[in-house]
């Protein structure tokens, strides 16, 4: 039998908080004070990741910057949802421009902030994966090249959700979308080449990138307090599952975003300066049917035949992670 | 600021919009019904104060175990702990060791010298209770601890009843016995040794109490018929055990048969090897996965020499020897004699068959039913005699000390209803917190710690305490395995994973609240919930 | 401080007096040299105080400038053509938002084909995205409108757009007098955004408005506008007390009183119109012309006041709605709307095609005449068009008209001047 050197406290850091671990210790989103970045009210659909996952995220580097922060969204879901004119949910000054050109606004942002003498007051970018994968990619890939001094997140819930779930660079191969529909010979997204958006940012070998879950709060905040604790150019890639997007239960969003990492399908790393440092190992694998089988996007490789080819497609991608980043510990392996 | 008309907004003013009206089903806190809880004969409140041992508040955490049962340090060694058995946590790794982390705060508490809460209001009412084993003690406690003028009669000249009498020092050492007794009468009960009682209802009247517990010991060991040459070779185990409080120790030789196959046979075989015996057999008619006796017990006598020899029923015992027939299983499982014979020898022979109550009190007692050697009760343990409940051993059912906690207790309620002219109606209980309401991901991998066991070389010799106790980072760890099932413990999940930010934080203590105005019944917190404590409702209209 | 520089030097000069505080640089010609001047005197110091941020495009420029509007910088960036049309979404979502950022575009010409050369057809594109558009006739005045643009955008939170002829100003060497720092710092104050992105004052800029109030919007941003109409005679009378020398305004009227014959054009092509209505007068033809600074706002009234008593009134732009025409003239005719005055519109130096003093004289004495047709495109190739159109008469997919027409050219160069 293993034996636990570790202080053992019940859920230790998997629940959101533990009244057994000490102030400093407990999450952000586990306590009073918490700013509620994103607040009630807002028009997400029920058991919305993204709106979890800004929440998350905006609340975490609001505590880090002492609540001197600034944000620049783009368009899509999250902007869509939190500011009809005549109500926004937003407790922070925040800017939505358009949807290719958050990154750039945000250097914007910043450089005022400089010229300002107002450097107590960090930026965050945010915006979609259509956002931040496609459209926006050139002023993305600007921003990062330059080190402006923002924290660019990309809360990826894999389609473009805000005008109706069509394909983005992020959709995962086989996938259903209305622009990659579930008919012909090869039913759902196509299996491209893909497109890392963290791994590119690496290649910019800017201070910090790294990637995120739902499913993981600790980790996200963790992360995004390291990122806020820089300067420069920084990105953080958080995978916010869409129920109605995905076609999945409401309920079940911050399973999907467990079993997508759990599996393998995407992977939980950091990486300082384009090295990774950190990876976050996978605790329970699973294999990649468990989370396809739960979302009706995929639903087309189980009826009417089961699409085995396909699946062991796309379990050699999450095995490929899982070589990659070293997701299992050895032992597992 | 001229602000943009519309363009530019003032912060946090979405909170006008009120998107409860979304909702079709409405996410509830409830308090499940935890399986430890659940299978408690005596009804402890198990999840509950383990909730304080976890934060090491262990004071709380007896305070909380001692409502529902004033032996823990007792029941923290001898409780056959069915609680660990439906233990969640059994299905994800290991169960939770409820029963050493009892032991440690009932250790904890003689240590520290808590006693508990001293009455406050004494109703006027007196209670005699009949038998000072674990039934006469639970229901003295409970009454007392209402207000009731409580008097223990006990027949033998030490309380504690069958613990003292049918319980081997090594599994439970005298000493622990006295403190919890002791902690019971400090409360102002009032414990008459040596003082059997003949006839209830005279003593009733002529001492002017109220009501009377009946919760007399099966403290007599059924007999066999052995054609023996000589019979004084041939005791019972109950004698035997009984004979082990007295100045005199039984003599049982060096070769000792113990016929029987439950808890009874091994603490007998036990006891007799501690003896001196160099030998020491149990015959058991059937094979060992159908005995009776539990299976660590089982262990623990095989650890320290004991033989086992199944399929054998004891025929005939001479004075060197005795002789067993084999026995097959039919088809039912039922023990057949083959015909086929063997001797062993043997200096004595000590028959484990089972126990009856001696319930010759009762003989006066006109309106009491007795069927098969039991008491008939009602559900509130209330026989047919008006003011006269019975429980423990003379009521039938499983015979184990917490089983008769219980049923003291449960006696207690009803006969404090009883002495305030209401009947007792049991409060109805939540629905179970099954293993498929928990959201196991949330805890973290962690074996069971192991109780520390006595060298083997002691236990065959002396009568110390074979199992120990946890130490205090141990029995905290250990509190820290529970999976709280069915009921808020406070993680802060369901407050953190709200898109909608609709779970009010209530503080420590006080857990959580919903925001209707924002759930938009997502059950997202239902999913998530680690330990199952929200309910998904349908909206009420 | 009289100088002899280059139009894109003082272009760069005069917005580095205006204390830009984050400055956005993407090349594109005939603007680049603007952007390589204000980096300059970044990178010395001689503008302190100023973020000077190299960007990836266009679109990026301009967005930078928005962020950093936003949070109360006072930005600045300029682009041209192409580059333009690239950041069309940010020309729109700047003045949306009411932020009074200035643009210099360096007028020049949109493709396919592409053509580096002036026209304006890429501002005349955005005259509708709700930006003032200033139109500089001089070098003297593209300097002195972005003085004036500054203090403008700022007062009425609107971004302004100040459009200079690519490389006819540009690129020309002129003698300019550039104010001194104290002059313009008195002129232009610091910068009291209307609203920023503030951690104290926290604000959501940018939401999303449905019909129940976009038509509010739109109308206040007309609205701020037409205020325009107003504040830029103002500001343009401050600055000649200010500085001694008349600049910007609405319009600019020469010798238009006992004209029959009026034109009207922007920008630097009415320094040649003025040389050929100069011609004209001496040759005894009554005409007269009007330069218009400011497009948008469309100074209607005032020109209807200005030109209203002509005859007839000639619009010459560079730039083609095509399938009508004139863009200018359009406006033009609006304003003229029930005065039953002829405009005749004259299509001039698309892609960077010399409009000469002959060809004026040309077409604005037949215009004097009544004899010029309504569209005209000045100095058109007839033979190479009639060719042309011959060859797609006879042949159904002829292939680009564009480089049909260069092919029979031989060259583009050649007939460039």
């Amino acid at each position: 039998m293993r034996t636990s050197h570790v202080k053992f406290y019940q859920t230790g850091t998997f629940t959101v908080g533990n009244r057994l671990l000490s102030e400093a210790e407990r999450s952000v989103q586990s306590t009073l004070e918490r700013t509620n970045a994103l607040n009630s009210g807002h028009r997400a659909c029920q058991g919305c990741g993204e709106a979890l996952g800004a929440r998350y995220a905006i609340d975490a580097a609001m505590r880090a910057t002492d609540n001197q922060l600034i944000a620049a969204n783009a368009t899509g879901c999250l902007e869509v949802f939190s500011t009809p004119y005549p109500q926004t949910s937003w407790q922070i000054p925040w800017i939505h421009s358009l949807f290719g050109n958050t990154a750039a606004v945000a250097t914007g942002v910043a450089a005022a902030l400089r010229v300002k003498g107002r450097t107590q007051t960090r930026v965050v970018a945010q915006g979609g994966d259509g956002g931040t994968t496609d459209i926006g990619f050139g002023c993305l890939s600007g921003m990062f090249e330059r080190n402006d001094d923002v924290l660019y997140i990309c809360y990826d819930n894999e389609a473009y959700m805000n005008t109706g779930v069509q394909r983005s660079s992020a959709t995962p191969p086989a996938a259903r979308t209305a622009t990659s529909q579930a008919v012909g010979s090869e039913p759902g997204n196509v299996f491209g080449q893909g497109k890392n958006v963290p791994l590119i940012a690496m290649a910019h070998e800017i201070p910090y990138v790294a990637t995120a879950s739902v499913a993981d709060v600790r980790d996200l905040e963790t992360k995004v307090t390291k990122a806020m604790s820089m300067h420069g150019a920084r990105y953080i890639h958080i995978l916010v599952p869409c129920p109605l997007g995905w076609g999945a239960a409401p309920h079940d969003t911050v399973n999907l975003a467990r079993l997508a990492t759990e599996s393998g399908l995407f992977p939980v790393f950091e990486a300082e300066h384009g090295e990774i440092t950190d990876r976050r190992t996978i605790r329970r694998k699973v294999p990649v049917e468990d989370y396809l089988r739960r979302q009706k996007r995929f639903a087309h490789l189980f009826k009417p035949e089961l699409r085995t080819d396909v699946i062991a497609q796309l379990q050699a991608m999450a095995d490929r992670n899982i070589r990659r980043f070293g997701l299992l510990d050895k032992e597992e392996l | 600021m001229r602000k943009p008309f519309a363009v530019t907004l003032d912060v946090g003013s979405s909170l006008a919009n009120l998107t409860g009206s979304w909702r079709s089903e409405r996410p509830v806190y409830v308090d499940r019904l935890p399986p430890c809880n659940a299978t408690c004969p005596a009804g402890e409140n198990i999840q509950q104060w383990l909730f304080h041992a976890e934060e090491g508040h262990y004071e709380a955490a007896w305070r909380v175990l001692t409502r529902d049962n004033p032996l823990a340090a007792i029941m923290g060694r001898v409780c056959y702990h069915p609680c660990e058995g439906a233990c969640n946590r059994g299905q994800l790794d290991e169960s939770v060791g409820i029963n050493a982390v009892e032991r440690f705060l009932g250790d904890e508490a003689t240590r520290q010298g808590w006693c508990f809460d001293p009455v406050t209001t004494e109703s006027g009412k007196r209670v005699m209770v009949v038998g000072s084993g674990p039934a006469g003690l639970s229901a003295a406690y409970h009454l007392r601890s209402k207000g009731h003028g409580v008097v223990i009669f006990e027949a033998e000249p030490l309380a504690g009843g069958m613990l003292r009498y049918g319980i081997p020092q090594y599994r439970l050492p005298r000493a622990v016995i006295d403190s919890d007794v002791q902690r019971i009468i400090d409360m102002g009960v009032e414990l008459r040794l040596g003082q059997r009682i003949e006839d209830i209802q005279a003593t009733m009247q002529q001492e002017g109490f109220d009501a009377c517990f009946l919760g007399v010991g099966s403290q007599i060991g059924k007999r066999a018929y052995i054609p023996a040459g000589d019979a004084r070779k041939i005791t019972d185990a109950v004698g035997v055990l009984h004979q082990m409080e007295g100045e005199h120790k039984p003599l049982l030789g060096r070769r000792v048969i113990v016929y029987g196959g439950g808890n009874t046979a091994i603490d007998v075989a036990r006891t007799a090897r501690r003896l001196g015996a160099e030998e020491s057999v149990i015959v058991y008619r059937r094979t060992r996965d159908k005995m009776p006796a539990h299976s660590h017990e089982v262990s623990e006598a095989l650890e320290e020499g004991v033989k086992l020899k199944w399929l054998s029923t004891i025929t005939a015992a001479d004075e060197e020897t005795i002789t067993v027939e084999k026995m097959e299983l039919d088809d039912d499982g039922f023990p057949q004699p083959t015909g086929e014979f063997e001797t062993m020898p043997a200096d004595s022979v000590v028959l484990a068959l089972g126990q009856d109550v001696d319930l010759d009190l009762l003989n006066r007692l006109p309106g009491l039913t007795i069927e098969r050697g039991v008491v008939q009760v009602d559900a509130n343990r209330a026989t047919g005699v008006p003011g006269v409940f019975a429980g423990g051993d003379m009521v039938g059912g499983e015979r184990t000390v917490t089983v008769a906690v219980g049923h003291g207790k449960r006696a207690a309620r009803a006969i404090d209803a009883y002495l305030q002219g209401v009947h007792h109606k049991p409060a109805g209980k939540h629905e179970l917190a099954t293993f498929d309401r928990l959201n196991t991901w949330y805890y973290s991998d962690a074996p069971k710690s192991i109780r520390p066991v006595l060298d083997i070389i002691r236990r065959q010799s002396t009568f110390d305490e074979v199992v120990g106790g946890l130490d205090e980072a141990n029995a905290l760890y250990e509190a820290r395995r529970c999976m709280s099932c069915g009921n808020c413990f406070e993680c802060d999940t369901c407050y953190g994973v709200c898109p909608d930010n609709a779970v009010i934080k209530l503080g420590p203590g006080k857990r959580f609240r919903f925001n209707y105005d924002y759930c938009k019944g997502c059950g997202l917190c239902v999913a998530e919930c680690p330990c199952g404590a929200i309910r998904i409702e349908a909206e009420p209209d | 401080m009289l100088k002899q520089i280059e139009g894109s030097r003082a272009v760069a000069e005069a917005v580095a007096l205006c204390r830009p505080e984050v400055i956005c640089a993407y090349p594109i010609t005939p603007q680049t040299h603007i952007v390589e001047n204000l980096g300059q005197l970044v990178k010395t110091g001689e503008l302190s105080n100023c973020e000077f941020i190299n960007v990836e495009s266009e679109f990026a420029a301009l967005s930078v400038a928005i962020g950093a509007s936003a949070t109360g910088a006072r930005a600045y960036t300029a682009t041209a053509s192409q580059g333009l049309l690239f950041m069309a979404e940010a020309v729109y979502n700047a003045s949306g938002l009411g932020l009074p950022i200035v643009m210099t575009i360096g007028n020049r010409a949109i493709g396919a084909p592409i053509n580096i050369w002036n026209d304006q057809q890429d501002s005349m594109s955005m005259r509708d995205a709700g930006w003032i558009q200033l139109y500089a006739e001089t070098n003297q005045e593209a300097v002195d409108l972005h003085i004036q643009a500054v203090r403008l955008a700022e007062e009425l939170s609107v971004p302004v757009m100040v459009c200079v002829d690519g490389f006819i100003l540009t690129h020309a060497y002129e003698r300019v007098d550039l104010p001194s720092q104290e002059q313009v710092d008195a002129f232009v104050p610091a910068y009291e955004p209307r609203q920023v992105l503030d951690p104290a004052e926290p604000v959501t800029i940018g939401a999303m408005v449905g019909p129940e109030a976009f038509t509010e919007v739109r109308y206040l941003a007309h609205y701020r506008q037409m205020q325009a109409l107003w504040l830029i005679p103002e500001l343009a009378e401050e600055f000649e007390q200010h500085f001694g020398r008349a600049a910007g305004g609405l319009l600019r009227p020469y010798h238009t009183e006992a004209a029959e014959t009026l034109v009207v054009a922007l920008g630097s092509v009415n320094g040649t119109i003025k040389d050929v209505v100069d011609q004209l007068n001496d040759e005894g033809v009554a005409i007269g012309c009007v330069s218009i600074t400011s497009f948008r706002p469309f100074p209607a009234r005032k020109l209807r006041e200005t030109i209203g008593h002509a005859r007839r009134v000639v619009v010459i732009e560079k730039s083609l709605a095509v399938g009508i025409g004139g863009i200018v003239s359009t406006d033009v005719r609006m304003a003229l709307a029930g005065a039953g005055i002829p405009v005749f519109t004259v299509i001039a130096g698309l892609g960077g095609r010399a409009i000469t003093q002959a060809s004026l004289h040309d077409v604005l004495t037949k215009a004097h005449h009544d004899a010029l047709q309504r569209l005209t495109f000045l100095d058109l190739r007839h033979d190479v068009i009639h060719r042309e159109i011959e060859r797609l008469e006879t042949q159904r997919r002829s292939g680009p008209v564009a480089e049909n027409i260069l092919r029979e050219l031989g060259s583009v160069a050649d007939h460039i001047g």
